[in-house]
């Protein structure tokens, strides 16, 4: 559906993102992931038609951007980084502008208006004038913007910015049921919005791709062993010791207080029963006994922080923090 | 309904809800009234004067004592009221982020640019039409030719095309309305001064080329009664020239 190739831009001497490429398929949702700065509204511009890419071309169903806008932004609904709203108008004014902008049959602009304030939950507000609501609902409107003329893409730049947890939810929500029907592009910085939405990830970093792969394979290919994190009420003075004699074990290290270690073991294997027996057998007081998986936040540490070599992963400990779908806002 | 229209549609119903408009539009409609007002009191006392003199009615040139100083001063004024109508057309579009929206929408840059600036000239258009008031009043009461008020309307009207025009292109320039503003004003106001300095250079080159460039004397024809090819070429390819101007500066927007 969206093909993007070699895509470069450049302001001036600084390279915005170079020599990109990336392919959605129809109905699939991709995330675009990348710390601010990398070249995610850059990328997103340049698909949108709204700016020229200094090299590279992109196809959106088939249109080239540069040589057919008009059909590809047809084709498009874009949510930028904030919201395009005009305060003056009225929540329905404002989606019936869109909607004849966009070209929509004027035979379709009650119906599809209707259909996006039900999606979004915009009938409370359908008749307040845009600049006294409150910034949930502007980004709402702004999502409704976006899908107003039914397009086959969408595009959304940090659809989820400074929205609340409840509202979060929602509108990953609205996007989760979008797939299959709309291929979607969202760029974000909060990765458990990723793994929580997205089918695929590309990771970009300065302007470079450095990943692209289900959230699933990119944690499970970049880790090298499995980590299980172990908190004990009474803890003994060589307890670390004791535990690394446990066989199969490759390395006890302290977690985040002195009852916690995390014990490392080779890939592939289960250490988790003999771990528990051996510490009843201890008596130490067996607290919490959990496996710790590599988070997307890892993995993109891991990947971007890597000045050379992307591709290689060094030996990092793994967050202790599994992600929950709202906790990266702050 | 196609997008330009809507994108006029839309314009009007910001004028129409917006306060400057309405601040612009009385001040400009009290100024129009208050200075027919002026000439109507002053041509009646010439009448008077020329009737104790004389002792016989005067045929008094009303086209030469009320409407052309109208027109004349109403020129003026225009310099320092339509920038205020202009000056958010494209600045607030760019500071609220809605460009990024009017660029991804299938709609060219010139039909943006012609829609903001056809809403505008509606707009103005309208509030020329309520000084139509003044000779439709006074041709219950006297006569006169209807020929230069034609053509001082026509000119009023390209004058205020032209500025107007002007207050686009200052407008694509900032994201600041104050500033877009003063930008206007400044880009209408050298337009002004080329006239004086074209005067004063007289007849060399360089003082007809001034001349010609500014809108003075131009004007000055079309309030005269004088419909010359010369004078409407003049603003409506100065109109286009600032139209296309703007057009470019939008388009280097996206490049930036």
């Amino acid at each position: 559906m969206i093909t993007v190739q070699h895509l470069t831009k450049r302001y001036g001497t600084h390279m915005a993102i170079e020599d990109v490429s990336f392919d959605v398929k129809q109905g699939e949702i991709l995330g675009f992931l990348g710390p601010n700065g990398a070249g995610k509204t850059t990328t997103m511009r340049i698909i949108t038609c709204f700016m020229p890419p200094s090299g590279g071309t992109v196809h959106v169903a088939g249109f080239d951007c540069l040589e057919h806008p008009q059909e590809v932004k047809q084709r498009i609904g874009y949510l930028p980084e904030s919201p395009p709203l005009y305060q003056e108008l009225t929540v329905t004014e404002y989606l019936r502008f869109v909607g004849q902008l966009k070209r929509l049959p004027p035979s379709r602009v009650p119906g599809r208006m209707a259909h996006v304030i039900e999606q979004l939950g915009l009938g409370s507000v359908r008749h307040r004038v845009i600049g006294h609501l409150s910034k949930g609902f502007r980004q709402r409107v702004g999502l409704a913007q976006a899908l107003i003329h039914d397009p086959p893409v969408l595009i959304l730049d940090e659809p989820t910015i400074g929205l609340d947890p409840k509202q979060i939810i929602e509108i990953r929500d609205v996007i989760r049921g979008l797939a299959g029907t709309h291929t979607v592009i969202l760029s974000t910085h909060i990765l458990s919005e990723a793994t929580a939405i997205c089918d695929r990830v590309v990771i970009i970093d300065r302007g470079h791709i450095v990943a692209e792969d289900t959230p699933a394979q990119l944690s499970s290919r970049l880790r090298q062993s499995e980590k299980i994190s172990l908190t004990v009420k009474h803890p003994s003075d060589n307890w670390r010791e004791r535990l690394s004699t446990i066989p199969g074990v490759l390395q006890v290290i302290q977690g985040a207080t002195a009852e916690t270690s995390i014990i490392e073991y080779e890939l592939g294997q289960d250490l988790r029963e003999d771990i528990a027996q051996f510490v009843v057998n201890q008596g130490v007081g067996l607290l919490e006994l959990k496996p710790l998986s590599l988070s997307l936040e890892d993995v993109f540490l891991q990947l971007t922080q890597q000045d050379e070599n992307p591709a290689h992963v060094s030996n990092t400990a793994p967050s202790s923090h599994p992600s929950s779908p709202v906790e990266n806002q702050a | 309904m196609t997008p330009v229209n809507t994108l006029i549609a839309k314009e009007l119903r910001c004028f129409v809800v917006s306060p400057v408009f309405y601040v612009v539009g009385a001040v400009f409609l009290f100024i129009s009234g208050f200075l027919a007002h002026l000439m109507v009191v002053n041509a009646g006392q010439q009448a008077i004067r020329f009737l104790q003199m004389q002792n016989t009615y005067a045929h008094l040139n009303l086209n030469e004592l009320v409407f052309r100083p109208i027109f004349h001063s109403l020129g003026i004024i225009l310099i320092f009221l339509l920038p205020m109508l202009t000056m958010r057309l494209f600045a607030e579009e760019r500071k609220l982020h809605t460009m990024e929206l009017l660029l991804t929408s299938p709609i060219g840059i010139n039909e943006i640019i012609s829609a903001k600036f056809m809403s505008v000239l509606l707009m103005y258009l309208g509030l020329l039409g309520f000084t139509g008031l003044t000779p439709f009043v006074l041709s219950f009461y006297s006569t006169f030719n209807i020929d230069p008020i034609l053509t001082g309307y026509l000119g009023l009207a390209l004058q205020g095309a032209f500025f107007l025009s002007c207050g686009v292109l200052a407008s694509t320039l900032t994201e600041n309305q104050i500033v877009a503003a003063f930008l206007s004003f400044g880009i209408i106001i050298v337009f002004w001064l080329m006239g004086g300095l074209g005067s004063m250079l007289g007849d060399t080159t360089l003082g007809t080329v001034m001349s010609y460039l500014s809108f003075v004397e131009h004007f000055d024809r079309l309030v005269r009664g004088l419909l010359e090819v010369k004078d409407i070429v003049y603003y409506l390819s100065g109109t286009v020239l600032m139209l296309f101007i703007a057009h470019r500066v939008v388009d280097s927007h996206r490049w930036q």
